[in-house]
């Protein structure tokens, strides 16, 4: 599996886990569902731009940093979107979408490429 | 009344090979065993110094040449001797025996990857029916480049065939004393070295190897130094072992200092999420 792909499922996966964990907050659980597809579309953008960093730079601390900063900026986008009772959920919501930025830059550098033979 | 460092010192006078005739001039007596004696000499013709093994038939030199291998030592050439006896000329190895490497103390990663080094030689003779069946500290040298070298070819049989029995107790599998020999012979004595480089500090699947590999029944032993050197290798990848069935802690910690990074950003994100938790609740 090709590491945008392996980033893709990847951030998929963590992206929806990261939205259920929406449900611990009482005030948003009745918005879980978009919440969790709107993470999982989030996972899959930062997946995909993770795993082409990772297929063209090959350096942990780099991949890292670089999921790091790709989470964090799609966090803030979904952040800076007002919620029905206007508020912002910055903190909540770019702090842990960083991370699982980082998780994934972590894995797909990582992950180990098999390119096809012949 | 002679000393007995005399009386050695005229033996080795007596017993000293005669190499009129031969491109080789003796320099001194290095070691002697079951096999023959080995000597330092001077390549006249090259201008090197080599190891010259006087024995009484080429069969080991056959046998050495015929294994080509980076981890075994080259010979160079052989010949017959005015009284008869063969010799063969090979590569001076210098460096630092097995026994004294291990005095140094190096670090577990460093004996352990020693080790391998040495199951390669052993594994590509087996791939040409050859069976060293002599398999000790001494008979292994650390060059002055790193390499690791198998010495001492002279017991080596080939492979499934009732040999004369030979080895060095301590290192001899239980059924080469009938004169069996096959891989298993030598996989048992690489577990002896292995526990002889190990020590008691080493981690639980290491001891576990060794154990299996000189089991006294061969059939409880890795059928072949490949399967051995690939169980070790996996340990020093920080993957399980067939040689050892972990606990679970053992599994999650060997996991842990494998994915030390991975771990780190995992519990901060569940630190995170359980702040941000708490912060809203209160």
């Amino acid at each position: 599996m090709n590491k945008p792909v392996f980033g893709l499922l990847l951030g998929a996966v963590l992206g929806a886990l990261d939205g259920l964990t929406a449900w611990f907050t009482p005030e948003v659980r009745p918005q879980i569902i978009g919440i969790v597809i709107g993470s999982t579309f989030k996972g899959v953008i930062a997946g995909v731009c993770i795993g082409w960093f990772a297929k063209k730079v090959k350096s942990l601390p780099l991949g890292i940093l670089f999921g790091l900063a790709v989470g964090m900026f799609l966090a803030y986008l979904i952040a800076a979107m007002p919620q029905p009772s206007g508020k912002h959920y910055y903190f909540e919501i770019m702090l842990p979408g960083s991370l699982v930025g980082a998780i994934v830059g972590y894995a797909t550098q990582k992950h180990s490429q098999v390119m096809p033979s012949g | 009344m002679l000393s007995d460092r005399v009386l050695d010192r005229l033996r080795g006078v007596i017993d000293a090979p005669d190499l009129e005739g031969t491109r080789y001039e003796l320099i001194e007596e290095v070691g002697r065993g079951g096999m023959g004696v080995v000597y330092i000499a001077h390549d006249m013709v090259l201008g090197r110094r080599v190891a010259l093994k006087i024995l009484n038939s080429t069969a080991e030199a056959c046998t050495l040449a015929s294994l080509e291998h980076p981890g075994i030592v080259p010979v160079h050439d052989a010949g017959s001797l005015p009284d008869g006896r063969r010799y063969y000329a090979m590569k001076l190895v210098q460096g630092t025996r097995l026994d004294n490497y291990r005095a140094a103390r190096p670090s577990a990663a460093d004996r352990l990857r020693t080790f391998l080094r040495i199951c390669e030689p052993v594994a590509f003779a087996h791939s040409r029916g050859v069976i060293h069946r002599d398999l000790k500290p001494e008979n292994v040298m650390i060059g002055e480049f790193g390499e690791v070298l198998v010495l001492d070819w002279g017991a080596a049989g080939r492979m499934d065939a009732v040999e004369t029995v030979a080895g060095t107790a301590g290192y001899m599998a239980p059924e080469q004393l009938a004169g069996i020999t096959d891989a298993r012979t030598d996989v048992y004595s690489l577990g002896k070295l292995l526990e002889y480089l190990s020590v008691p500090t080493d981690a639980k699947p290491v001891r576990a190897i060794a154990a299996k590999a000189s089991s006294t029944g061969a059939a409880l032993r890795y059928a072949s130094v490949l399967e051995l050197s690939e169980d070790l290798a996996s340990f020093l990848d920080g993957r399980s072992v067939s040689a050892y069935r972990e606990s679970l802690v053992e599994r999650a910690s060997r996991w842990l200092s494998g994915n030390k990074t991975l771990a780190v950003l995992i519990l901060t994100y569940v630190l995170i999420r359980a702040a941000i938790f708490f912060f809203v609740r209160h």
